[in-house]
């Protein structure tokens, strides 16, 4: 135990070295860190949102939606290839979770499955015991659109929230339908919150000019049309709008390459322009409906229809909405980054201002610096020079933890900064062990290099069965654990390791070197 | 340089096989009360678990008016508004009970309650958490710490025997039964920190255990002939100082904590003194003893030979 071969004496000077070296750029002040040349590795811990103040917002999608709206879609498509296969149906309908038909004709039973296959090969048709059809998305079909609707929900997010200019973001997923985000520096997120809470889903639809929302009303919606409320000048004036619209989608808001609000008349308005298959599509239509009126449909509410009065074939355009300065930005800004496939629920929301991280960051540096003296004092009252040595050891334990939190790229939270304390606190577990141990020796007769030898051996076993129930604890914590909780376990965990090390190599250097150098005739604690 | 205290410089000679029926009376008793505190009082489950909202302000002027912030909060409609200083006198913690309807009607609650009190305000912290997933909260908490004792005590068994797993187990569970009573009984808000305090005593508990069980193991087997009684006080008196020692330096870095790490870790930290406390005690007076009626197997094993550690890890 007392043998420490040159290697090993390097390896331990080096490895501390380089833990003070690490660990110096988090204590050095900003401006000394962006002098230092280009070659030395500056890295910081980066602060959790509770320090530095800030918006986590988890967010669930509405997967059950995207299901809903793919079945929706799938009704139209069958409704079109039944009526022009001309299979009669008494019952056409989406019932949760499937698509229910009822032919007229059993005989066509064959025919309609070959249609459900060509409307969509992910549907999936079987027939009931009662004769109906029910047709629903294969499990698998189901399982992939809600991931990749998660998937691109993040990367709509992604460019709606860096459009804000919002300074690193961290958007990641969280279990199947979640997602994390977490804004710092934002301390009222209202505005974000806004820009998340809408789908942002636009399409280009025919209005219905043969009927009257009225009418429509009382029971004569004609197959194919759906009555959607207008978010246009008048209903912001206080007077609700509608409209019967063909639910048809002449062109889908997908298709816009650009949109930037800009000035009409002295009113905010909202330019586009269309990629080069939206803008066949738009010409196409404005060609063939001259005079009647094209609605522009968001999130299922209509911002205008205005009339057309000649083919458009430029593939851009204006929508002059009833808009506000904030408005219009907001919503170009919205239709640059594209729809959410699912509208997305605020699950949770935690935001810090800038002055309480502050203030935390603050006093969680008291406390550890009170902790840290405390326990260097209490070390030397009971333990005198080996006291120094724990001491020296639980410096570089605060070194090594600190570079490992920023080289580790680790974030940490004032529940990590009351890790590092209680930390201390059990670095010096060991410490205490080993004296404890070699006082004990010292007391059944051996003498000095012997109770040093066996205090040091005999309390390792004890120090690693200790640690390692501990750092299980620790990493349950990290796996199941959520926010500060996790940065709490990260602190715990690594400075359990760093603690190890410094415990089972710095302090026993430290005593084989006084060993060496004095050749003490007794023990001094 | 000499330590200028030494806390034992003999181990004594307590009696702790002998106290220990009193101990485990203590420790039933306390285990009781603290399971019939939880089934009546229960738990005052903080927004993280219970859903709801929680802002932090601090209110203009330097001291804020309670009652006339209470009576314009009242007048919203949002349900039952509970205010309380926090720290400085004009720091104000507001919390709503959960708004009724979805998610986005808790959004609504924040923005109602923070229009209505106006920008003179500095808006420290809002927390909003849904139902739903306070109820994921309280379910994963469950499940961690119920892993994280059993994972230990897996890893117990493995490094000594059954009996000793056993009795950490055993000893774990009452730790955090007692201080979830404790919790239950000051009525002090419960949320994530704090279940992350619990899984710190649970693993502060067993450290403790481990070195006492480790010691026990070596007396074992240095004094095959000793009643497991006299081994157990042996050990017990032995490690003594240690005990002490390290439950008291952890203590002082946990009050340092409690003193100076400010509000929002002030649970936390209350509840990690208290583990160090019930955790040292159990170790002593419930792990320990217990093994009295666990009755670990004694022969087979080598006695370890002098100067070397008695198991290599």
């Amino acid at each position: 135990m007392l043998n420490f071969q040159p290697w090993k004496t390097w390896t331990v000077i080096l490895i501390c070295l380089a833990g003070v070296f690490l660990a110096l750029p988090n204590v050095l002040p900003a401006t000394v860190v962006a002098q230092l040349p280009s070659w030395m590795p500056a890295p910081r811990i980066s602060y959790g949102l509770d320090l530095q103040g800030g918006s986590h917002l988890l967010l669930e999608v509405d997967l059950k939606s995207v299901t809903k709206e793919r079945l929706n879609g799938a009704l139209d498509g069958l409704r079109t290839a039944l009526l022009k296969d001309k299979i009669g149906y008494t019952q056409l309908a989406v019932e949760g979770d499937h698509i229910a038909v009822t032919l007229r004709d059993a005989g066509d039973a064959d025919k309609a499955k070959g249609l459900v296959r060509d409307v969509d090969p992910d549907l999936e048709a079987s027939q009931t015991p009662d004769g109906k059809f029910s047709i629903a998305y294969s499990a698998q079909s189901i399982a992939q659109r809600r991931t990749s609707a998660v998937d691109q929900s993040i990367e709509i997010i992604r460019r709606r929230i860096d459009e804000t200019g919002t300074k690193e973001p961290t958007i990641q997923r969280e279990g199947e339908d979640r997602i994390l985000l977490q804004l710092p520096g934002i301390d009222n997120p209202e505005h974000v919150k806004e820009l998340l809470g809408r789908t942002a889903k636009m399409t280009f639809q025919l209005v219905d000019e043969g009927i009257s929302p009225e009418e429509a009303k009382a029971g004569h919606l004609p197959p194919g049309d759906e009555i959607l409320p207008g978010d246009d000048a008048a209903a912001r004036q206080g007077q609700p709008t509608e409209y019967v619209i063909k639910k048809r989608v002449m062109v889908d808001g997908g298709t816009l390459t650009s949109a930037s609000a800009t000035f009409q008349d002295n009113r905010p308005v909202i330019q586009f322009k269309f990629d080069s298959s939206g803008a066949r599509r738009f010409a196409d239509t404005t060609r063939d409906n001259v005079h009647k009126r094209f609605a522009i449909v968001l999130d299922n509410k209509v911002i205008s229809a205005p009339v057309i009065n000649e083919p458009i074939t430029g593939g851009q355009g204006i929508i002059s909405g009833s808009f506000t300065v904030q408005s219009a930005n907001d919503l170009a800004l919205l239709l640059r980054a594209g729809a959410l496939p699912a509208p997305l629920t605020i699950l949770e929301e935690r935001t810090v201002g800038p002055d309480l991280g502050a203030d935390s960051i603050r006093a969680g540096t008291t406390a550890c610096l009170v902790a840290v003296g405390l326990v260097g004092v209490f070390m030397i009252v009971f333990y005198g020079l080996f006291g120094i040595y724990a001491n020296i050891a639980l410096f570089f334990n605060l070194c090594l933890l600190l570079a490992a939190l920023s080289t580790l790229g680790a974030t940490l939270t004032l529940p990590g900064i009351a890790g590092i304390a209680l930390t201390l606190g059990m670095a010096v577990d060991a410490n205490v062990l080993v004296n404890e141990r070699i006082r004990e020796e010292a007391r059944h007769g051996r003498g000095v290099i012997s109770a040093i030898d066996a205090g040091f051996s005999r309390a390792y076993a004890t120090i690693i069965d200790a640690n390692v129930t501990h750092l299980i604890a620790g990493s349950l914590l990290f796996e199941l654990g959520s926010g500060p909780v996790k940065g709490f376990a990260v602190t715990l965990c690594l400075g359990i390791l760093t603690s190890l090390f410094t415990t089972m190599l710095v302090s026993r250097l430290l005593v084989v070197w006084w060993l060496r150098r004095t050749r003490p005739k007794a023990i001094p604690i | 340089m000499r330590p200028l205290l030494v806390f034992l410089h003999e181990p004594p000679h307590i009696p702790f096989v002998k106290l220990h029926t009193l101990g485990f009376v203590v420790s039933i008793l306390l285990t009781l009360a603290s399971v019939g505190l939880l089934a009546t009082r229960g738990l005052n489950f903080g927004i993280d678990f219970r859903g709801g909202i929680v802002m932090e302000v601090k209110a203009p002027g330097g001291k804020a008016d309670l009652e006339a912030m209470r009576g314009q909060l009242n007048g919203l409609g949002l349900g039952e508004v509970s205010l309380q200083t926090f720290g400085q006198p004009d720091d104000v913690l507001i919390r709503l009970p959960r708004q009724p309807g979805d998610d986005a009607a808790q959004n609504k609650g924040v923005e109602t309650a923070r229009n209505s009190l106006g920008p003179t305000y500095e808006y420290r912290r809002t927390e909003v958490v849904g139902p739903k997933v306070g109820g994921e909260l309280i379910h994963a908490g469950t499940i961690a710490t119920m892993l994280a004792i059993l994972a230990i005590a897996a890893y117990v068994w493995f490094r000594f025997e059954w009996q000793f797993g056993l009795g950490a187990v055993i000893s774990t569970f009452h730790d955090v039964i007692t201080t979830l009573g404790l919790f239950s009984l000051l009525q002090l808000e419960f949320n994530l920190t704090t279940l992350a305090a619990i899984l710190t005593i649970a693993g502060y508990s067993i450290n403790d255990t481990v070195v006492i069980y480790d010691r026990v193991r070596e007396t074992m087997r240095k004094f095959k002939q000793m009643p497991l009684g006299g081994v157990i006080d042996l050990s017990l008196n032995e490690t003594l100082s240690r005990t002490v020692l390290t439950s008291s330096v952890t203590a002082v870095a946990v009050l340092a904590l409690l003193l100076f790490g400010g509000e929002v870790i002030r649970g936390f930290s209350a509840a990690m003194l208290w583990g160090i406390v019930i955790g040292t005690y159990s170790s002593l007076f419930i792990a320990a003893p217990l093994l009295l009626h666990a009755k670990p197997r004694r022969g087979g094993e080598k006695p370890a030979p002098a100067g070397t550690a008695p198991t290599k890890a």
